[in-house]
Parts: C-alpha cells; structure tokens; sequence
C-alpha cells in the first residue's frame, strides 16, 4: 500500500490490452499461439503484401461483445474499423486497424473487492465503470541485435480488445484488485487467458493527483505498457509520490507519456506532448460497417457466467460457506463449478464440501502440477481440475461418510489421499482398508466395561477421578486394540465418562 | 494480313481454338513474334515469361484435347496490369518500390483467369501506383500510343489499353480508381468498363484508393469486354466489400433500342475538343435514331468530382502506401541508421514524384486540424454526388458523355502541370465517387487520334452499359480498333 498523504487524492485509469482467446488472427486466417519460431504465424495479409485486404474475424468480434455482456455493457447496432496511421517497423502496414468512433463496447462496469482487515475478512467493495472497449489489432516485436534490428511478425494481427475504464480508481489497492477481478471475469467466461507471463495482458494506466476536495483533476501522466499487476501497482505508487512532491515543491506536473522500468523500480518520460503523434484516423475503406444482430446478442448472452461476487454472495449468504473458502472457490469457475457439482450429490454440508476442495484438493493439484507460472502471482497455481481422479460425486461421498459418522475426521485425510491417488470411491477405500468405525453401542459398552475392570489401568482411573482430565486418554488406548482401532473415537468418549462418572 | 491472329477478336479466337483449327500454343507463339516486333515500339509490357506462357499454352491445349475445356477464356491470353497479383510473376506497380518484388499469392482475378483456363500473359506498364492518366509516372519505362507514337497512351492503365491497340493481346486487365481504365481506353481507341464498385474482389489489387478501386476488363470489342467480365465476377470472401453478382442479379439488359439515355447539362461546353464533341454528339444521334429517349439531366454538384476525388484518393493513399518502407519487402535504402531513418530513406528513394505529391497532399487533408476543413467535407460532397447521380439514373437508364475532353496530348506536354492532368478524369471520376459501373466505347476519330464515349449507369446495371455498347459497335463495326504499327 502506498502512503499518500492524507491531503491528497489520486485519481487513476487504465487502458487494458487483453489478446482475446481466438483461433485465428483478428484479419486474417493465420492461426497464433505461444512458443513459435519468429515469423511462423504469418500470411500475405499479416504481413501487409500489397494487394492483401483484412477481413474481419467473427469469433474476435463475438469474444468482445461477450465481454461487454460480462460487464453489462451496451451492445451497440454496429461498430467500425479507423485506421491509426504511423511509421514503426512491428507495424506491417504502418496503421493500425482499431475503433476510433464505433468501438464494439460501449459502458458497463466490473465490481471489485479491495483487500479485508485479515484473509478472513471481507474488504470493501467497489464499481469501476467501463467507458468503452474497441477491437484492434496487435503488433510484432522489434528487437535490436548487434549493429542491426530483427522484427517478429507472430503477435501482429492477434486480436486486441483495449478496456478503457473511466478514472474511476483512486488507490494503487483499487488498480490492482480492478485487474485481479477483470481477469476473473476475462477467463471464467473464455474471452481471454491473460497470461501475462506471455504478453496477453498489457495495461497502460493514466494517473493525476490533486487536493482532496478539488473539484478539477490534475495534470495526468500515461504510463505505458506494463505488463504485470505489480507493475501497475509499483508505478501508481510511484507516480503518486512523484506528482505530489514535484507539486509540494511548486513544479507543475507535464502532461506526458512515460514508460516504466520494472527493474529499477523506476518511471521514465517517453515523450511529452509536444512530441504528440498525429495518428491521422480515418474510417478503414476495406471493412464495411458491421451490424451487430440481436440474435447474436441473445445467443451470447446465454455464454455469460455468474458474476464472481454474485456467486461469491451466494456462497456465503445461501450455503453457509465461510468467506476465506468462498473466496478461493469464487476465482477460478471450473474449480466453484466443480465445487457445485459435489455439494448437489450431498446437499445437507456444503461448508465440508468446501473445506476439502479450498484446501486438500487445491493443495494436491497444485502440488501435482507443479509450481506452474500463473497470471498473478499472488492467485493460485492453475489447476487441472478436468484430469483430476477425483470426480465432485466421490467427494461428496467421503463428506458424507463423515458425516454419517462411518469414518473418523483423521480417517477422512487418509482416504482423501488413497482417493487422490487412485481415483476409487470413498466406500471402496474404507471397505478394503477396514476403516468403517466401529459405532455399535451394545459392543462397546462391553469392551469399555471389560478395560475400565482391568487392575493395570486402576491408577489412571484414580487420577482421573481426581480431577486429572487428561488421564482418561490412557483408557482409550487399550480400548482401540481391542477393536483394531475402529472404535468411534467420540462413542468410546462418551462411554468412559458414562461409567467413569 | 488480314486474318493475321493478332487482329482477332477473342470471341473469333475462341471460335477457333474450340472448333480445333488453331490451339492455344500457335496462337500464343504468334503473339510472342508480334510482342518482339512492337513491344520495344509501344512500350506496353514491362514483363513477359515467354517459356511460362507456352507451358500454360500447352497445358491449355492438353486439357480441351482431353474434353476439359474450361469455358470461352480456355487458352486465350489475357495481359494483366502490374498492379495485380499473380503468383510467381513480377509485382512493380511500376515503382522502384516494388521493383524487386515477386508476388507470393495469386490475386482472386487471377484464380479466375486459371479457373477459366485463359493464359496470364505478361505484365503491363502503367502510371506508378495506378497515379497518373498518361502512363508518363511509371519508373520502368515509357508506353506510346499506338495510333501516334509521339503521344501518350493515357493512364494509369495505359500499358493495359496500348497492348489493345497495337495488337499485343486480344484481352487486359486494367484497374479504374478515377478513370485509369477508361481514359487510356478512349485514347487508344479500345473498350474498357469499370464495374460497380463490390462486383469484381480486389484482393491481389495493389491499393491505391481503396474506396474507389476496381479492376475491370480491357478489349478491343464490347464483347470481348463482356466475356472477360463474365470471368472476373464473382463473390470471395477474402474482401468484405465484395458481393460479386451472386447476391445481386445483375440488371436484365432488356433491349438496347429502348434505353433511356441522359445527357448532363453543360458537359459538352467545358474545355470539351470540338473534335471529341461532334464524335460524341453523332453517337447521341445514333442513339437517338435507334429509338432511344434522350433527355437532358442536371448534375448540379459536378463540379466538386475533381477536388472531391484528390481529397478522398489521396488521403485513403497516403494510408495505402504507408507499408512499403523497405522492412519486409521492395526497395531497401542502403543508408545505414535506425530503423526509422531506413524507412525514410526507403521511401524517399523508392517513391517517384508524383507518388510523393499525392501521399503529401493525403497526409495533409488528413492532418489535425485539417481534416474537418478537407477529409471530412469531401467525404460530404462525395455523398451529395452520389445521391444526384442515384437520382438522375433513376430517370434514365444510362448518363452519356465524351470519356475524356480531349484526344491523347503529346508525351512531356503537360508533365510539369499537374492540375491539368488531373482534368482528363472530369468525365470519369464521378463513377468511382459514385460506386457505378462506367464503360468507354470507341466512336470515331479527332484527326488520327481515338475518341470514346462514356455510359455511366445504376448499381449493378452493367449488362445496360454492354447492350449500349455492343448496339453502337454492330452498327461501326470493329475493324477501326487496331492501329497500324
């Protein structure tokens, strides 16, 4: 957390560039991925050869009006491509197609949850609105290698969706935990995969500062291309504290573009705005308008998940579900749909569900997959649910094996492991290992009463009754030899203290 | 000399290769001895695979001896302008930019020249970047008329209408963003039609103007014309502003004698030859003897087609051509330096003069500040323009003028005034503002020199256009179309 003071308020929006999760490029036919060798993912239309002519990309253009579904966005009747014209080598037509007047989203918001007093405790919650959201396409990458340069035209063409948010943010908390649920919404309704690891999230983040209580906002600066939510909270912070002091010191702060080095943990001026670039936009010749069907609307529409925090809600308020579990459940959807699944095979406890799938089952996979990089480092590793051997129903299984006291809670770790191990049910687990409890009341008030007269455990009875609680723990373990162990520990409890007393 | 191939008709060629007294190797061969009698004359090819036109001859040949004749194109040539695409053959644009360049892919014309078994013959001069209406700016070398060879061949298809004339080819390929197939057709005395806007796919046509682009056919008869467009037309889903003529039937022709033909007011008088005008005047005649209403239309905004169009097109061209920097293909300047300066020293040497003219001009009215005063208001007069042509057509059937106010002006004549260069295309501009299909018919002589006429018709009325054509031609006949070398 930064420490501004207390006098001073920041004022913060973002500019997310997320590659949308497509099959093929956003105006071409190429395919794109991760991992290729440089120019592999190209074509005479990726390229920019001459004669060569975008057509526009249906499943992009359907991910982002999804996305302004997710948001609850207006889907507007129809959106355009402009061109954004200027001079760089990743860029192989020198212009860029993107949505200058007729962006494919227009409004919405995204909730956010800012961090609680403890994990334990909810934070405060937030609406950060959306001011529109336009398709456009990425660029390739220039490097510079020994007295030369080398350029890679793989990401040119892959479709960007940039999510402009209003400045609506006002702490460096408020950035990162916006990012953290625009990523959750991104992927749990398939729109993007936001690796950030491989470049799929790419924010630029616009802050001012001015005195609380004025009206106008401050002189803003740009801070471009970050591609990490830490480095997004780093320059918030450092932004602040550098517009603050250069104002405290009588300086006025230059509308500017910067960049950030996350290395030095340092910002720097790219350019200001005298050096502007005129992008000279004009409406693309080559892609007619595109109108939007309410067909198309309504189909998607049917794409969208539940909200993260409505489902979070209903954990809590409808299920019972303590909110640390319902938190972990809540960000990832296959695992809260996996979750559901097993809590609709044994309804009566889903806070048991619960507790084995936010901690033993996410605790196994993640040690099964390895520490694989995920898109946030403070979320959890990803998971491999669909592989994992044991299914919703099988849980549910083992939950209400406990509950209907067959095994003990100890007893339900050890099968929990054999289960994760070889995929059998929970039954099948207790059955061959001879787990099931020994719960038969008649059976064990003999074998209690059989111990309680045996003279080598006189002196423990003695000291027990003389007020030494603890005692009693020496009677139990005869007890459970006697029973190869599968006497229910809480029955043989409740019988000594029965005829003890 | 009479009957020698080269004055045939594709129609008449046709005829021949499908009846089996000529194949498509001995008429290819011809045309290779005529290409090296008059090419260095004409100027017209600036690339010709001869070895890779007689395999394709043979191949040709082989196919409708083994009963797979592809159609009426099937082993007839058909020369393309340098600025479309075909796979493995040069792609210049008639630019140093370009010069080095081979095409990697085949245009969709080109798919349909194969589809239809035709030849694709050669490579056909043309004003660098399709920007010039004298075929004077190409970079690779001059094109003459053929009816005088002291004069320009018109632009920027003149390659396209030149190799017409002199006889090099029965059938080109040209590409119209202001006139380019039209004009030079008018001077070299040949057909040339520029199809609605959307008929023809112009993936595999280099950009100039995208919004006004389009390919279309060159012949030397109306027919020709036709059966060429026959083969080009169709949808493809590599340009979202092609629909091809699947979607829309093509306007029924009906019978060419009941056109009703329009005459814009005032269009003889301005700076119109009085040659080209009596020419012009006497295929209204005729018309007009054949039964046809002839009224007078009011085009009152006319006027603003020229300005309109060096806005629009040299704006949507300073964005076209922006991607020819040296980095991935063409011309790269040897000057060493940052990435940046490479493509600006790329550019500064690639570009010719005018090419340069037109992306300054486009930058500019697209700048900051000033595309509201240019950009934005030509887009405005654009529409206006196109509702008084929608209007006029909707009481006639076809609008006729001369194609061009004047016959073809001497090479070097007005090279150093653009502006008056960029009047040839007063006639034929508005088409293309406009999205209608557009044709330029032979009809008759200013001295030595060819003079067309122009129909400019609806959307999608291309069929009227070619019945007006071939109704003018059966009565004028043919034989005036090819000039003595």
């Amino acid at each position: 957390m930064s420490n501004v003071p207390s006098d001073w308020e920041v004022v913060i929006g973002l500019e997310v560039h997320v590659q949308l999760h497509t099959r093929a490029k956003v105006f071409a036919s190429s395919p794109w991925g991760f991992g290729k060798e440089p120019n592999e993912q190209v074509d005479p239309v990726v390229l920019g050869l001459p004669g060569t002519l975008p057509v526009v990309n249906r499943e992009a253009v359907e991910k982002a009006i999804l996305f302004g579904l997710v948001v609850g966005a207006e889907v507007p009747e129809r959106c355009a491509w402009d061109r954004k014209n200027y001079f760089y080598p990743d860029n192989p037509k020198n212009y860029q197609l993107t949505q200058k007047d007729f962006p494919v989203v227009v409004g919405g918001q995204v909730e956010i949850e800012l961090p609680g007093a403890s994990r334990n405790v909810m934070g405060e919650h937030k609406f950060i609105r959306i001011h529109h959201a336009h398709l456009e396409e990425d660029v390739g990458k220039l490097s510079h290698a020994g007295s030369g340069s080398l350029v890679d035209y793989n990401r040119a063409g892959v479709p960007l969706l940039e999510i402009v948010t209003e400045p609506d943010l006002r702490s460096s908390a408020e950035a990162e935990a916006f990012l953290r649920s625009l990523v959750a919404m991104l992927t749990q309704a398939g729109v993007a995969d936001c690796d950030m690891e491989k470049g799929q999230l790419r924010c630029d983040c616009n802050v001012s500062v001015r005195r609380r209580g004025d009206a106008k906002l401050g002189t803003r600066t740009e801070t471009k291309n970050l591609n990490s939510i830490s480095s997004v909270r780093d320059t918030v912070i450092y932004e602040t504290a550098r517009q603050i002091r250069e104002l405290e010191a009588g300086r006025s702060i230059t509308q500017e573009t910067r960049g950030w080095n996350a290395e030095l943990a340092r910002g720097y001026v790219l350019r200001d705005k005298e050096d502007a670039h005129d992008y000279r936009y004009f409406p693309d010749p080559d892609i007619p308008t595109l109108k939007i069907s309410r067909d198309t609307v309504t189909r998607l529409a049917k794409q969208v998940p539940e909200n993260l925090y409505d489902r979070q809600r209903r954990y809590v308020d409808k299920l019972g579900l303590p909110y640390t579990a319902a938190s972990v459940l809540v960000n990832d959807r296959a695992l809260a749909e996996w979750f559901e699944a097993a809590v609709a095979a044994h309804p009566a406890n889903p806070s048991g569900i619960a507790n084995l799938v936010a901690n033993d089952l996410l605790r196994d996979l993640a040690a099964s997959a390895g520490a694989a990089g995920a898109f946030d480092e403070a979320a959890p590793a990803p998971l491999s649910l669909a592989s994992c051997p044991i299914k919703p129903a099988q849980l549910a299984g083992l939950v209400k094996l406990t509950d209907d006291g067959v095994i003990s809670k100890q007893q339900a770790k050890e099968v929990f492991a054999e289960m994760f191990k070889s995929g059998k049910d929970a039954a099948a687990i207790v059955d061959a290992k001879g787990l099931r409890q020994n719960s038969d009341t008649g059976e064990l008030e003999k074998i209690v009463q059989e111990v309680i007269a045996d003279p080598a455990v006189a002196k423990s009875i003695a000291e027990y009754r003389a007020g030494n609680e603890k005692a009693i723990n020496a009677l139990k373990g005869p007890i459970m030899k006697r029973t190869q162990g599968k006497a229910n520990p809480v029955l043989i409890d409740q019988l000594l203290r029965k005829f003890l007393a | 000399m009479a009957d020698a191939l080269h004055t045939l008709s594709a129609a008449e060629l046709g005829r021949r290769l499908a009846a089996g007294t000529l194949t498509s190797r001995a008429l290819c061969e011809a045309l290779i001895v005529r290409y090296q009698a008059v090419n260095d004359k004409v100027g017209a090819f600036t690339h010709l695979d001869q070895a890779d036109v007689l395999a394709q001859a043979d191949a040709s040949d082989a196919r409708r001896k083994a009963g797979q004749g592809r159609g009426p194109l099937e082993g007839i040539p058909v020369a393309i302008k340098d600025n479309i695409a075909v796979k493995g053959q040069p792609l210049t644009c008639s630019s140093k930019m370009l010069a080095p360049l081979v095409s990697p892919y085949d245009s969709h014309v080109a798919e349909r020249l194969r589809a239809a078994g035709a030849i694709l013959y050669g490579r056909l001069n043309m004003d660098e970047f399709a920007m010039g209406s004298s075929t004077e700016n190409s970079a690779l070398r001059k094109t003459f008329n053929p009816w005088d060879l002291a004069r320009i061949p018109g632009g920027s298809s003149g390659g396209s209408a030149a190799a017409l004339a002199a006889g090099l080819v029965p059938l080109s390929l040209g590409s119209d963003t202001g006139g380019s197939i039209r004009q030079p057709a008018s001077h070299c005395g040949v057909v040339g039609l520029k199809p609605t806007y959307g008929l023809i796919s112009r993936f595999g046509l280099v950009a100039f103007a995208s919004s006004l682009d389009q390919i279309g056919p060159m012949a030397r008869s109306v027919e020709d014309c036709e059966l060429l467009l026959n083969a080009l037309a169709s949808a493809d889903a590599r340009d979202m502003t092609c629909f091809g003529p699947s979607d829309r039937a093509l306007t029924p022709a009906g019978d060419a004698k009941q056109l009703r033909i329009g005459i814009p007011k005032g269009f003889l008088g301005k700076g119109v030859a009085p040659e080209v005008a009596a020419a012009v005047n006497a295929a209204v005649e005729f018309y007009r003897a054949q039964g046809c209403a002839i009224s007078e239309v009011e085009l009152p905004s006319a006027d603003l087609a020229v300005p309109t169009y060096y806005v629009v097109a040299t704006a949507e061209a300073s964005s076209n051509l922006g991607r020819y920097d040296g980095v991935r293909y063409g011309h790269r300047s040897a000057t060493a330096g940052t990435p940046v300066e490479m493509m600006t020293a790329s550019r500064s040497e690639g570009f010719g003069p005018e090419v340069k003219r037109r992306i300054l001009l486009g930058t500019f009215v697209l700048s900051a500040g000033y595309a509201d005063a240019y950009y934005v208001r030509a887009l405005r007069a654009r529409a206006k323009i196109r509702a008084e042509y929608l209007a006029a057509l909707a009481g006639v059937d076809v609008l006729l003028t001369p194609t061009v106010p004047t016959p073809a002006f001497k090479v070097g004549e007005k090279a150093s005034d653009p502006l008056q260069l960029y009047l040839e295309d007063i006639f034929t501009i508005p088409a293309n503002l406009a999205g209608l299909p557009a044709i330029s018919v032979p009809c008759g002589k200013s001295g030595h020199l060819p003079v067309g006429f122009h129909l400019v018709g609806a959307p999608l009325s291309e069929s009227k256009l070619l019945a007006a054509g071939r109704l003018f031609e059966a009565a004028h006949g043919y034989a005036d179309q090819q000039a003595a070398l």
